[in-house]
C-alpha cells in the first residue's frame, strides 16, 4: 500500500509539473497573442498553424544561443540565480488541490500532492523565497543596473507580502483553517469566498501582480530606467529560466486566487451531477478554466496599464493596501465573532 | 537507525552551513549560508511534527529578515577588500569570549529540565497549528500578550528612529 501511494504521488508530481511547464510555455504564446489583439496586430503566426509552434521555436533558439558569463561576476551565484528562481516557482504547486479526485481506469487518484495542515503558509513561504533567485542573480552579475533591479525586486516583494498576508488572514479567519483543501471544500457550489471578501480579493490580486513582478509593477525589469533590470547580464537559457519562472509564478498565483476566492475546483450546480467520475473531471476542468481566466486578466492588465513609478508603488503598498487589509481583517474578525455568538 | 537518517542529514546540513556562515569571507555568502541553515532547521521542526513553526521560521527568518540583511549588504557592497584588519589580540579575545559563552550555554542546558507538555493523546501534536493556538491563547496567554506588547514597542521605536533621521536631513 505504501509503495502504491508513493508511485501514485510520484506520477501526480510529474504530471502536475509537466502541466505547469506546458501552461507556462503556452502562456508566452498567449501573452503575445493577447498583446497583439489589444494592439490590433496579428501576433506570432509563422511557426505552425496560428503560430502554435512559436514557444518551441523560442525555446530552441534559447538553447542554441551563446551563453555568456561576465568575467567580473560571482560565477557560482550567477549560475545558481536562475535555478533558484525556477525551483521556488515549481515548488509551490504541491499544496494546491487541483481537484477532488479523478477516476482513471478504475483507479481513484487524489488530486492534491500534499495535503498539509498549513498549505497556505507553505505557499507564502515559497513565494517569499522566490526573491532570492532575483537578488542573487542581480547581485552576482556585478552590474549596477541589475543590482538596482534586484534591490527593487526585494523591497517590492517584502512590502507587498505584508498586505498579501493580511488579506489571507481574513480568509483564514472565515474558514477556520489554513489547509487549502479545507478552504476549497468549504466553497462548494457558488458559496465562493469572493462574495464575502471582495476587498480582500482586490488586495490579494494587486499583491499577486506585484509578487510576480508583472506590469504595472514590473519595476525590477523596467527597460526605460534599468536596461533590462536584474537579468541584464543573462543570456541563453539562463535568461529563459528567469522569464519562464515568471510565467510559472503567474500560473500558480492564478491557481491560488482561484482556490482562495473563487471556489477552487467547485462550480455551480455541481450537486446535480451524480456520477463521481464525471464530477471529478468536471471539477478539474472548472479549476483550470478559472486559472486560464486569471492568467488572461494578468495579461490584460499588463497590456492596458502603464508602469507605476517606484515611489508610487511604495505608497500604494504601504499607505493604501496595508491599512485597507488591516481594516478588512478587523471587520472580518468582528463579523466572525458576531456569527459565532449567534447574531 | 533508519528513523534517524533524515535527522542525521538535516543535522549534517545545519552544521555544515552554520560553519559556512562564520567562515565565509564574503558577507553575501555568509547570509546565503545562514538561509540554508534556516532551511535545515525547518526540516528539524518538521521532523518534530511542528509544521507551523517550520513554515513560520521560513517565512519570517529566511523570507523576510535575511532578505533585508542581503539588501543592506548588497547596498554597502562589502567584500574581501573592504574587510577591516584584525589584530591578533582581537582574535584571541574574540575566541576566549565566544568559548566562555559556549561553556555558559552548555552548563545551563545540562541542568535545565525542558518544559514538557502534559501527556495525553495530543502530546506529540502540540506543533500542529490548532493545538499550538489553543495553548498560546489559554495556558500561555499572559507571556504571549506581553511579547506582543514588546513587539509593538519595538515597532514604534523603529518608526520613531526613522522619523528623527528624516527631520535632520
Amino acid at each position: 500500500m505504501d509503495q502504491a501511494l508513493l508511485i501514485e504521488k510520484i506520477i501526480l508530481v510529474l504530471t502536475m509539473l509537466g502541466i505547469t511547464l506546458l501552461i507556462a510555455t503556452y502562456s508566452t504564446y498567449a501573452e503575445r497573442k493577447v498583446a497583439a489583439f489589444l494592439q490590433d496586430r496579428l501576433g506570432p503566426d509563422r511557426a505552425g498553424p496560428f503560430g502554435l509552434l512559436q514557444p518551441l521555436a523560442d525555446a530552441g533558439k534559447m538553447f542554441f544561443k551563446e551563453e555568456l558569463i561576465p568575467a567580473a561576476s560571482e560565477k557560482w551565484l550567477f549560475i545558481m540565480g536562475p535555478g533558484i528562481a525556477m525551483f521556488t516557482a515549481c515548488m509551490t504547486g504541491a499544496a494546491i488541490p487541483w481537484g477532488t479526485e479523478l477516476h482513471i481506469f478504475g483507479y481513484t487518484l487524489n488530486m492534491q500532492i500534499a495535503d498539509i495542515d498549513i498549505g497556505i503558509l507553505y505557499i507564502i513561504g515559497f513565494v517569499s523565497m522566490g526573491v532570492y533567485g532575483i537578488m542573487i542573480g542581480g547581485w552576482a552579475s556585478n552590474n549596477k543596473y541589475s543590482l538596482y533591479g534586484a534591490i527593487r525586486a526585494s523591497s517590492q516583494m517584502i512590502s507587498y507580502e505584508l498586505a498579501m498576508g493580511l488579506s489571507i488572514i481574513a480568509v483564514v479567519m472565515m474558514s477556520g483553517s489554513l489547509s487549502l483543501k479545507e478552504i476549497a471544500a468549504q466553497q462548494s457550489g457558488m458559496n465562493w469566498n469572493v462574495w464575502y471578501q471582495p476587498l480582500g480579493f482586490v488586495i490579494f490580486f494587486t499583491c499577486a501582480l506585484a509578487e510576480c513582478n508583472r506590469a504595472p509593477f514590473d519595476l525590477p525589469e523596467c527597460e526605460t530606467e534599468l536596461i533590462g533590470g536584474y537579468h541584464v547580464e543573462y543570456s541563453s537559457m539562463k535568461l529563459g529560466f528567469y522569464l519562464f519562472a515568471e510565467y510559472i509564478n503567474m500560473f500558480i498565483s492564478s491557481a491560488v486566487i482561484a482556490t482562495l476566492y473563487f471556489g477552487g475546483y467547485n462550480f455551480p450546480f455541481q450537486d446535480m451531477i451524480s456520477s463521481p467520475a464525471l464530477l471529478g473531471w468536471l471539477q478539474f476542468i472548472a479549476l483550470f478554466a478559472k486559472i486560464f481566466f486569471f492568467i488572461f486578466v494578468f495579461m490584460w492588465i499588463r497590456w492596458t496599464l502603464p508602469r507605476f513609478r517606484y515611489d508610487q508603488l511604495m505608497h500604494l503598498g504601504w499607505k493604501s493596501l496595508i491599512p485597507l487589509a488591516i481594516l478588512n481583517m478587523v471587520i472580518t474578525a468582528a463579523v466572525v465573532i458576531a456569527r459565532n455568538n449567534g447574531f | 537507525m533508519m528513523d534517524n537518517i533524515p535527522f542525521l542529514i538535516f543535522s549534517f546540513i545545519t552544521i555544515l552551513t552554520a560553519l559556512g556562515t562564520v567562515t565565509a569571507r564574503n558577507p553575501v555568502y555568509s547570509v546565503l549560508f545562514l538561509v540554508l541553515t534556516f532551511f535545515a532547521l525547518s526540516g528539524h521542526y518538521i521532523l518534530l511534527n511542528a509544521q507551523f513553526i517550520a513554515v513560520v521560521n521560513l517565512i519570517v527568518y529566511a523570507g523576510a529578515i535575511m532578505v533585508l540583511f542581503l539588501f543592506v549588504l548588497m547596498l554597502l557592497n562589502l567584500n574581501k577588500d573592504s574587510e577591516a584588519p584584525r589584530p591578533w589580540l582581537w582574535q584571541i579575545s574574540a575566541a576566549l569570549s565566544a568559548g566562555m559563552l559556549l561553556v555558559v550555554l552548555a552548563g545551563s542546558m545540562r541542568e535545565a529540565s525542558l518544559y514538557l507538555v502534559k501527556g495525553g493523546p495530543e502530546a506529540g501534536e502540540i506543533g500542529l497549528v490548532k493545538n499550538l493556538g489553543k495553548a498560546l491563547f489559554t495556558e500561555f496567554v499572559v507571556p504571549f500578550e506581553i511579547s506582543s506588547i514588546l513587539f509593538l514597542a519595538a515597532m514604534v521605536g523603529a518608526v520613531m528612529i526613522g522619523k528623527k533621521e528624516k527631520q535632520q536631513a
